[in-house]
């Protein structure tokens, strides 16, 4: 995925990768780290907490607010790369360009994501995909990650068959 | 429409210390808000809120006006000079009216204690109490709270002394429940005449002498002598109160160890508090000023959302 995301931006300069918290942002960590060792070059990391631009706030209310956004040397002129650990709907990447929005104008934003599990409900796709995967709307995919989890791994949990109507 | 809060914040004594925890956590997140260049971000788009301000009040009128418009939220202010309150209409019909126009929130702020309960229990909108009579101002004390862990940490066992006009404040009632929930010792030091009857019973250590009280504590909050509240003479005159009750460099360069000063504001200097103090290296009542505009934002926020009817409906599509 480092690979493609240097290729897709025609390398590392400008180059800033953004990490959604929570799991996005440790994602995000070891994409700079391999970058930082096969090219030897620094990438400027970021992360974003997109809980406060959802849009369903009114409807299952407030959460949590993770973590902090950080944009270090902030996004006018440069290349951005959203990291993030599962594309579902594309809610939460709607929620990530609005915010960046917020913060400047990029020269242009790529998605990367670990799964992409399908059920799009916007238009919006990844630029780097690691693995896609095929599972019910009801089942869960949960990214583990050692910072956060103890351990490294994907897992699908399965969830209940939906009645038919 | 219940949140974690409840459908209103009306005082600290009602919330539990899980629920003060959350408001303080949420805080933290939103004074990063307000570094950004494009200070905003679209939580409350959408939302009316009706700032009802009865009585004067600079600091925490524009703190809730940031919050709100952080939060990017649709504000209205409402003071009571100026409008139909001053043609004799009643609390309750302002705010029906008000609501008549489908509004989310009123942030009130009025000289009886209890009337942002009574309003409360009156009309279906949030209520958020911005300090009535001298019951309680729960945002003041959330912002002093917060402000407090940000220096000292967690703050079971800190020690922390409210000094002066006790008996007139909303403050210091919000900052004592606020502490006792946390965990933190409170006392309070002041002329008798300026302390409530009783006072012992909120479980504080009293204290006759400010000197005293600064050799106890880690951190002082230094309320304003309110003298417009005063309906008889408690005090001989405020050159006598700073020189017994004031807080000046002097006293402090006697403690034990480095002693925090908050005051809720607006400072009356040369009389509760000395300007070498307000404006000395270990004073932090701006941060107070600034926190209070991430803290309030955390209490709108939370407030805000959550209908649990709907989000059966959104499930499984959040990611």
């Amino acid at each position: 995925m480092a690979d493609e995301i240097i290729e897709l931006n025609d390398g590392t300069e400008n180059l800033v990768i953004v990490g959604i918290q929570r799991r996005g942002v440790q994602l995000a960590r070891r994409i700079v780290a391999l970058i930082e060792e096969s090219h030897g070059a620094t990438v400027i990391e970021g992360s974003l907490d997109i809980t406060l631009y959802r849009d369903d706030l009114q409807t299952v209310g407030p959460r949590p607010v993770v973590g902090p956004t950080d944009l270090p040397r902030g996004v006018d002129g440069r290349n951005v790369v959203i990291v993030d650990d599962v594309l579902y709907t594309g809610r939460t990447v709607r929620a990530a360009l609005d915010e960046l929005a917020d913060f400047g104008r990029p020269a242009r934003i790529s998605l990367a994501v670990l799964i992409d599990r399908g059920g799009r409900e916007l238009p919006i796709q990844p630029d780097v995909v690691g693995k896609e995967i095929q599972v019910e709307p009801a089942d869960r995919v949960d990214v583990l990650v050692e910072e956060l989890d103890g351990k490294t791994g994907v897992v699908v949990v399965p969830g209940a068959p939906i009645p038919a109507p | 429409m219940t949140s974690a809060l409840g459908k209103d914040l009306l005082g600290l004594e009602s919330l539990s210390s899980e629920q003060i925890r959350l408001i303080l956590d949420t805080a933290e997140p939103f004074k990063e808000i307000s570094e950004r260049a494009i200070k905003k971000v679209p939580a409350l788009r959408g939302s009316t809120i009706v700032n009802l301000f009865f009585e004067n009040s600079t600091r925490t009128r524009i703190s809730f006006e940031f919050a709100e418009k952080r939060l990017s939220a649709d504000t209205v202010n409402v003071s009571a000079s100026g409008s139909s309150v001053s043609k004799g209409e009643t609390l309750v019909d302002t705010a029906r009216n008000l609501e008549a126009m489908r509004i989310d929130m009123v942030v009130i702020r009025h000289g009886a204690s209890g009337a942002a309960h009574f309003l409360a229990e009156r009309i279906e909108s949030n209520v958020i109490n911005a300090g009535d009579g001298t019951h309680e101002h729960p945002t003041q004390g959330l912002l002093d709270l917060l402000t407090l862990r940000d220096r000292l940490g967690d703050l079971a066992g800190k020690k922390v002394c409210i000094c002066g006009d006790v008996l007139h404040s909303r403050v210091a009632r919000s900052n004592i429940w606020g502490l006792k929930h946390l965990g933190a010792d409170v006392a309070v030091c002041g002329p008798r005449s300026l302390l409530p009857n009783a006072i012992e019973e909120f479980g504080v250590t009293v204290f006759d002498r400010i000197e005293q009280a600064i050799e106890w504590a880690d951190a002082l909050n230094i309320l304003r002598l309110q003298t417009e509240r005063m309906t008889a003479g408690y005090i001989p005159s405020s050159r006598e109160y700073n020189r017994v009750f004031g807080v000046t460099r002097e006293r402090l360069e006697r403690a034990p160890r480095d002693v925090l000063i908050l005051h809720p504001g607006p400072m009356n200097r040369g009389v509760e508090i000395d300007s070498d103090v307000a404006d000395g290296p270990h004073s932090v009542i701006l941060d107070q000023v600034t926190n209070g505009v991430a803290v309030r934002m955390a209490v709108l926020y939370l407030l805000a959302g959550g209908r649990p009817e709907l989000a059966e409906a959104a499930k499984g599509g959040t990611r």
